[in-house]
């Protein structure tokens, strides 16, 4: 199921500076009852979002028109906690393309990676920076590049490059995913599963 | 060449490499259920292809299912086709399915190693961060998403990277009253929930030499609450008792086989960590977590921390205990509380109950407290009728409820009201993860029990 390509994002930018965002908090798990992967954006950040009866809360940053864009920008320890890809499914079902942050939880990472989302890992100096240029300018942009693995702070030019190994990169670039490589790679599979103990 | 035990069991199962890329990574078994594998089968479908080994998959419900009338229909139209997307797929595939009612059902992380599916060396997935818990029997187990459940279906394979390597001693000798939950916490609030990230850890040291499966099972489970991928111990006699005779454990020659190849799953002496940490048994007491993350843990007799004396952001600390309702340097003991859940795949099992009844033995339930005690699986329940655990539980004024994932993360109707204080012996204290607004102190069945006798936090110790 190929996703969409990545290659330069340039967008304004989403800054919620809160430190180990939780996958109960990006995608609460009394949301995660359907059998399609459809409609999960809704109920992004639901009760941060949200009050009980579904108003909503004016000071979450979603809920603000100030702030928007295709980059979620989040502090540090993002997506920690359970395996749910549908926590990943939300950010790209709302509409973000990227997520950047000074540190990201292990799986959340991978299954941004696994969906089309580009997951920027940057330091806490220049994290620091983004949440202090948007502040000082919602409209502040950002350029993600994938090819030169830079991502740019537009208004000031202040640019800093994030790590992606080479097989993602390309899956990123090109819209691959990990199962149409797994497939061309399946006899070698059955040949090595014949060996295991069990 | 030295390996440690993660480097030969990973190294084992690697079909390829690929140069600046992840490895491709065989998967011998894989567990689903209903929340986390529905879209996985969707993919399936519109790529045309099959389930490469049937065989190597088992199916069990858990996380929406009611834990009491398992008898009657399903009432959330949502859950009950979630339930029934399981079954449906399972059938389709040829998949192991033990639903809702079947006598094997119970949570993933407890029917896996108690019918003997999960055996040391093996890799073990499923769409579950807490698939940790298998760790303990000298597996490499670790959580994946939905994506990945794709992948395993269709080719037995994930594309992983490698790991970094974290070996975590501790040595000495427990406190009376200090359980293998209060390990892990203690673990956890010195490395907090990022520490671990990047690390496959191997817990060693005479701490985890003597601990039961059930003990190693819950350590290995909180793994993920570090940061980290998984968690694992070397497999010993104590390993090889416990899966003796159980239903998918190899018998005869083959078990004899077995036994002697899983003894050589063990850290080789000069094998080296990427990171590698000590702690000593005596510096940990009972614990009690007091925020909205596993790593906000103190010992029970402990002041909540200041900001100034904890790692991380102030405003994110304080956002943190507003939530709570607590404050910097509150006193834990005698706070009051509202709601009990003993349970999980972090404690649902025999031991933790037997532990439970020990302190709620000859004592009643405090009124001001509801309880929900449910066990990890039927042959847990079946166990505790039988041990008599049962009518210690219902002397104290407490009811035992069916098996399932229930108030850990709240899917089902077991969910604590908004601004109610619940003493869990789940994993989990983030915010509104026992429901909308609910707020989550986790501890050990020992200390739940305190708490659900006495209607206030309790030092364990006080009463044993």
């Amino acid at each position: 199921m190929a996703y969409d390509k990545f290659n330069i994002l340039t967008s304004s930018a989403v800054p919620l500076p809160i430190e180990n965002v939780d996958t109960d908090q990006i995608i609460p798990a009394r949301f995660l009852k359907a059998t399609k992967r459809e409609g999960f954006g809704d109920n992004l950040f639901r009760d941060w979002r949200y009050n009980g009866d579904g108003t909503p809360k004016a000071d979450f940053v979603l809920n603000n028109p100030t702030y928007s864009g295709k980059i979620l920008v989040g502090g540090k320890n993002f997506g920690s906690g359970s395996s749910r890809e549908h926590a990943a499914w939300a950010v790209y079902d709302y509409g973000f393309r990227a997520v950047v942050s000074s540190f990201f939880a292990d799986i959340f990472k991978g299954n941004c990676l696994n969906i089309g989302v580009l997951p920027v890992q940057v330091s806490p100096e220049f994290s620091e920076k983004i949440f202090a240029a948007i502040d000082a300018d919602p409209n502040t942009e950002l350029e993600i590049n994938l090819p030169e693995q830079t991502i740019t702070l537009k208004t000031t030019g202040e640019k800093e490059s994030f790590d992606i190994n080479g097989y993602k990169k390309n899956n990123m670039l090109n819209g691959f995913d990990d199962i149409d490589y797994l497939q061309s790679v399946k006899e070698e599979i059955v040949s090595f599963a014949d060996k295991l103990p069990y | 060449m030295s390996k440690t035990l993660f480097d030969k069991v990973w190294d084992s199962h690697v079909v390829r490499k690929i140069e600046d890329g992840p490895d491709v990574f065989f998967i011998d078994r894989h567990f689903i259920h209903e929340v986390t594998s529905p879209v996985a089968f969707l993919g399936l479908k519109s790529r045309g292809v099959s389930v490469l080994y049937p065989e190597r998959t088992f199916a069990t419900a858990d996380h929406n299912t009611p834990t009491i009338n398992q008898h009657l229909p399903v009432e959330d139209a949502l859950s009950a086709n979630q339930l029934k997307a399981l079954e449906t797929n399972a059938t389709e595939y040829g998949i192991s399915h033990w639903g809702l009612g079947h006598q094997k059902n119970g949570i993933v992380h407890v029917v896996g190693p108690e019918n003997g599916i999960t055996l040391p060396g093996a890799t073990i997935v499923c769409g579950d961060s807490h698939t940790s818990t298998h760790g303990a029997f000298g597996a490499i187990a670790f959580g994946i998403g939905t994506s990945e459940v794709e992948m395993v279906l269709s080719t037995q394979c994930i594309m992983q990277p490698k790991p970094k390597k974290m070996r975590i001693n501790v040595n000495g000798k427990l406190s009376k009253g200090v359980t293998p939950k209060d390990v892990a916490l203690y673990i956890i609030s010195k490395l907090t929930t990022s520490g671990g990230t990047g690390y496959f850890v191997e817990y060693a040291g005479n701490v985890f030499e003597e601990m039961t499966m059930e003990g190693r099972m819950t350590v290995c489970n909180l793994s993920i609450e570090m940061g980290a991928r998984g968690g694992m111990i070397a497999p010993d006699q104590t390993t090889f008792d416990f899966l003796e005779g159980r239903l998918y454990a190899p018998k005869g020659e083959a078990w004899t086989k077995a036994v002697e190849y899983w003894k050589t799953l063990k850290t080789d002496a000069d094998a080296t960590f990427d990171a590698e940490l000590n702690f000593n048994a005596e510096d940990i007491e009972p614990m009690i977590t007091y925020g909205t993350n596993p790593g906000m843990g103190i010992g029970i007799s402990k002041h909540i921390p200041s900001a100034n004396e904890v790692e991380g952001g102030e405003e994110t600390y304080k956002k943190s205990l507003a939530y709570m309702g607590f404050h910097e340097d509150d006193v834990m003991i005698g706070k009051p509380i509202d709601y009990v859940f003993l349970g999980s795949c972090t404690n649902g099992r025999i031991e933790d109950f037997r532990a439970f009844a020990s302190i709620v033995k000859g004592r009643k339930k405090a009124d001001n407290v509801t309880a929900w005690l449910v066990p990890g699986s039927h042959i847990v329940e079946a166990q505790i009728k039988e041990e008599g655990i049962l009518d210690i539980l219902t002397e104290a004024g407490f009811v035992l409820r069916q098996p399932g994932c229930s108030a850990c993360l709240a899917m089902n109707d077991d969910k604590v009201p908004a601004g109610k204080y619940a003493v869990s012996t789940s994993n989990r204290n983030f915010e509104g993860r026992q429901g909308p607004g609910s707020r989550t102190l986790l501890a050990s069945p020992i200390m739940a029990a305190a708490a659900a006798v006495t209607g206030k936090l309790t030092d364990p110790r006080d009463l044993l």
